[in-house]
């Protein structure tokens, strides 16, 4: 930003000549680091569109991204995720300025409604759950394009009815036969929508336009059946344009684990097994299943968090810097990364899983994971996972990556933690550092996004002790009040068509692959080790630390 | 909200009151990324301090108003310190007595926060040459407002004689939301533009900027017309096949047409100056962009 207080070091030197090779060139890197910086903040608007018109120009940064005309198909509206997150998330895009005019938003749904009663459903879901304030010309623009088709998935003549509605869309708005869909809906109707799309054209753009589907985790529930999944989309769908939601990759903290990485010169020096120690990477949640039982039992903690958002960060925090941020270069980086993860010969001793038992959390009384309704009492599945990875190449080997989540954990936090090695030699008394922790940096996801480093400090006295302290950037504190949602961001991408953020089916297929082998490991080994619920999880995952020397950051 | 007043003070003493204010409050002032520089009068000093204290909840910062008084006066300092619990910057307000007016930036330079960016907004009217004044120099990016000039249309025409990078304006903010409509108009390939037309309530500094901003990157004629307001009503551009046009009459709901394809209603809110100040201090770098555009404006000077 301090452009003008850089222009000393650019100076060329005086005799006007190339610069001289003993005396590296300060200004360069920065620039780089500007440019990384805003690519990574905002990947600008494709560059065709930018050639094609004349209004857009790169240098005129106040345009915001905006997407070009289509209609959002909804499946699966009735759902809670459709009332919580989507149908506000694109009430606040639109508040933002960011959908294009003539936007329509059609829902799908076995409900005998009208599109009066689908638009007041969003109404009502935007006033519950929107970020931005409501305002009615922003509302009046989005109710003009909502429309309704009632139906099974099934049911032939629903989708004739969907195909004909969006033909009439496009005569109507002027959407010029742009389409996502969204399936907001169970995987195993997949198959029954996709090939309903196939069926009835509506999967194949005409000439100029273009169909796009997203779909939801989970990819599957091991290697065999993401495969099976993907066969199933990519047989109807190409793969760019197929967008995988992993709304974790949307968070602004997330993304700034690149521009932390890539767009400062402070950390990359110390980013490699040379002072990393290890990272731990915690997704903990202090709720149980709610009403989840049927999805979530057979599927387990592992499955659920560590195969998708776990592994995600981990890519993000260990891949090398991709040539450039558009989908391409950045998921080679993550697939290189996640092919080079390894797990340790013995998975009884670097493995850990429990299930919550009844107890008290926050307060209140909670009941145990086998007493939840519709949980089967001989259930084996685990509500806590803890693996050890290690990562095969020259940046990481013999750094150990440290993955646990769980449910009914003391506190709602997720985060990743890079720790550091001790300094090689510390010339005070041993007395004087007794407390003295390793160095860490912390990237914390959710709540109370931000970034904390943990370093030693001289304790105010006469003696010359040395202490713990965290230094602290919150981004709620310097920059906006709300930052803006994930689905926010996700949505806008899948309707600009913009894929770095979102997960290719090759980074699915490696996840699983990490997975499988600790699944099968866990299948053979009966019931999981019981924690209260409240508590930080089962003690074998503390000894799982232990026996590195390690032990979990308390959080 | 915690506040003070100190009379007859110097810029130390303030700086350490707002330490101790802070401490009292057991929040040291970390998180602030920026100083805003808002030099005014006593007329326009409230609703300045409003808009760029709500600005402040999306960009944490000091505030320093400054407030020329009597000149005639013996040099005095007095100053208001507010650190609030709603707003999560600081705020003071200067005002400045006598010969200590020509010299205001003595007090603000030692309470700018160390190295972060300085922006200037003058809310009321403003220096000729804003990078060239005593506490426009403090600052990397100059905000000002054609609006609030006795003659705003000339004001606006008149920029580009003391432009330095880094200078804007508010006129031109406000017309990011009408730019960006137009600019996903065109997403769509409309064709060349043979001439077209910017309406707005008469005396709309922000209509000739935006004929100037379309003249320029359309490379065709664009008048301004008056109409009834509020604010800018209507952008029409003759293209193949017709016209393609962007009304709204009510200053929240615009409609935008073009040939071949239905009338769409889009929202196109005016917008409050705390918002019009959020959206200047998200970039701080110099506005090329708005460069071209009043350089432009100052060519076709009485031609549009």
């Amino acid at each position: 930003m301090n452009h003008d207080r850089h222009v000393p070091e650019q100076a060329e030197p005086a005799d006007g000549g190339a610069i001289a090779p003993d005396r590296p060139r300060v200004a360069a890197p920065a620039e780089e680091a500007i440019t990384v910086a805003t690519a990574a903040a905002d990947a600008s608007t494709t560059i065709e569109a930018l050639l094609a018109n004349p209004l857009r120009d790169p240098r005129d940064k106040r345009l915001p991204r905006v997407a070009g005309p289509c209609v959002l198909v909804l499946f699966g509206v009735t759902g809670d995720l459709a009332r919580r997150k989507l149908l506000p998330a694109i009430y606040d895009l639109g508040n933002r300025g960011l959908l294009p005019p003539g936007f329509s938003l059609v829902g799908f749904a076995r409900r005998d409604w009208a599109n009066q009663d689908f638009a007041q459903v969003t109404h009502d879901a935007i006033k519950e759950n929107a970020r931005t304030p409501f305002r009615e010309e922003v509302w009046k623009q989005l109710a003009e394009g909502i429309h309704f088709v009632p139906g099974e998935f099934s049911d032939d003549g629903a989708f004739d009815t969907l195909a004909t509605t969006l033909a009439e869309i496009d005569e109507k708005r002027g959407t010029g036969g742009n389409y996502a869909f969204y399936l907001s809906v169970p995987p195993k109707f997949f198959p029954v929508v996709v090939k309903q799309l196939k069926r009835t054209g509506l999967a194949n753009p005409p000439e100029g336009a273009w169909r796009r589907v997203v779909i939801e985790k989970p990819f599957g529930h091991d290697l065999a059946s993401a495969k099976e999944l993907n066969e199933i989309t990519s047989a109807v769908f190409p793969e760019e344009s197929v967008f995988r939601i992993d709304h974790y990759l949307g968070k602004e903290t997330v993304q700034n684990i690149m521009a932390l990485r890539f767009a400062n010169n402070l950390f990359e020096p110390i980013w490699n097994r040379g002072y990393v120690d290890h990272v731990q990477i915690t997704m903990a949640e202090d709720i149980g299943i709610g009403g989840r039982a049927g999805y979530y039992d057979g599927i387990g903690a592992a499955r659920d968090v560590i195969q998708n958002h776990l592994l995600q960060l981990l890519a993000l925090v260990a891949m090398e810097d991709p040539t450039s941020f558009d989908a391409d270069a950045l998921r080679r980086e993550k697939e290189k990364v996640l092919k080079a993860v390894r797990l340790p010969h013995d998975l009884a001793l670097s493995t850990a899983r429990g299930q919550y038992a009844a107890g008290w959390q926050g307060g209140e009384p909670v009941v145990g994971y086998l007493d939840e309704d519709g949980i089967p009492l001989d259930s084996t599945t685990e509500t806590y996972a803890a693996v050890k990875l290690e990562i095969a190449n020259r940046r990481w080997a013999g750094v150990p990556f440290y993955l646990r989540t769980g449910k009914r954990l003391g506190r709602r936090v997720t985060e990743v933690a890079v720790v550091f090695q001790r300094a090689p030699h510390l010339p005070f008394s041993e007395d004087d550092t007794e407390i003295l922790g390793q160095n860490a940096l912390v990237v914390r996801v959710q709540p109370d996004e931000g970034i904390t480093v943990r370093f030693g400090s001289k304790v105010p006295g006469t003696a010359m002790e040395v202490r713990d302290v965290s230094m602290d950037f919150a981004y709620g504190e310097s920059f906006m009040e709300s930052s803006p949602e994930a689905y926010e961001r996700l949505l806008l991408d899948v309707l600009i068509g913009d894929p770095p953020l979102f997960p290719h089916q090759r980074e699915v297929e490696l996840s699983w692959k990490i997975l499988d082998p600790i699944e099968d490991h866990w299948s053979a080994q009966g019931q999981p080790e019981e924690y209260p619920s409240g508590s930080w999880g089962p003690a074998s995952s503390d000894e799982m630390m232990a026996r590195d020397g390690r032990v979990w950051r308390r959080l | 909200m915690t506040s003070f007043t100190m009379s007859g003070t110097n810029a130390s003493k303030i700086s350490a009151m707002l330490t101790r204010l802070r401490h009292q409050m057991g929040a040291p002032a970390v998180g602030m990324v920026l100083t805003l520089v808002v030099p005014c009068d006593e007329r326009t000093q409230y609703d300045a301090v409003r808009s760029a204290t709500d600005a402040a909840r999306e960009h944490p910062s000091r505030i320093l108003v400054v407030i020329e008084r009597e000149a005639g006066e013996p040099a005095r300092l007095d100053a208001e310190l507010r650190v609030g619990e709603a707003t999560p910057g600081e705020l003071v307000i200067l005002r400045l007595y006598g010969d200590l007016i020509r010299h205001a930036e003595s007090v603000v330079s030692p309470l700018l926060l160390p190295d972060t960016p300085v922006v200037a907004w003058w809310p009321g009217g403003c220096p000729g040459v804003p990078a060239e004044n005593a506490l426009g120099l403090l600052a990397q990016r100059r905000i000002t407002d054609a609006r609030a000039a006795p003659d705003p249309i000339a004001a606006i025409a008149s920029r580009a004689d003391g432009y330095l990078a880094g200078d804007t304006d508010l006129t031109w903010t406000r017309l990011t939301p009408w730019r960006s409509l137009l600019a996903a108009a065109f997403d769509q390939p409309v064709g060349p533009v043979s001439a077209g037309s910017v309406e707005a309530k008469s005396g709309n500094p922000s209509a000739p900027l935006l004929a100037a901003w379309l003249s320029d990157r359309l490379d065709a004629p664009i008048t301004v017309g008056d109409s009834q307001g509020p604010g800018l009503t209507c952008v029409r551009l003759a293209v193949p096949g017709g016209e393609l046009t962007i009304t709204r009459t009510d200053a929240r709901l615009a409609t935008l047409s073009k040939p071949g394809q239905p009338d769409r209603r889009v929202a196109l809110a005016r917008r409050s100056t705390a918002e019009l100040l959020s959206e200047e201090l998200r970039r701080l770098d110099p506005d090329e962009i708005y460069a071209a555009t009043i350089r432009r404006l100052a060519r076709d000077g009485s031609s549009v």
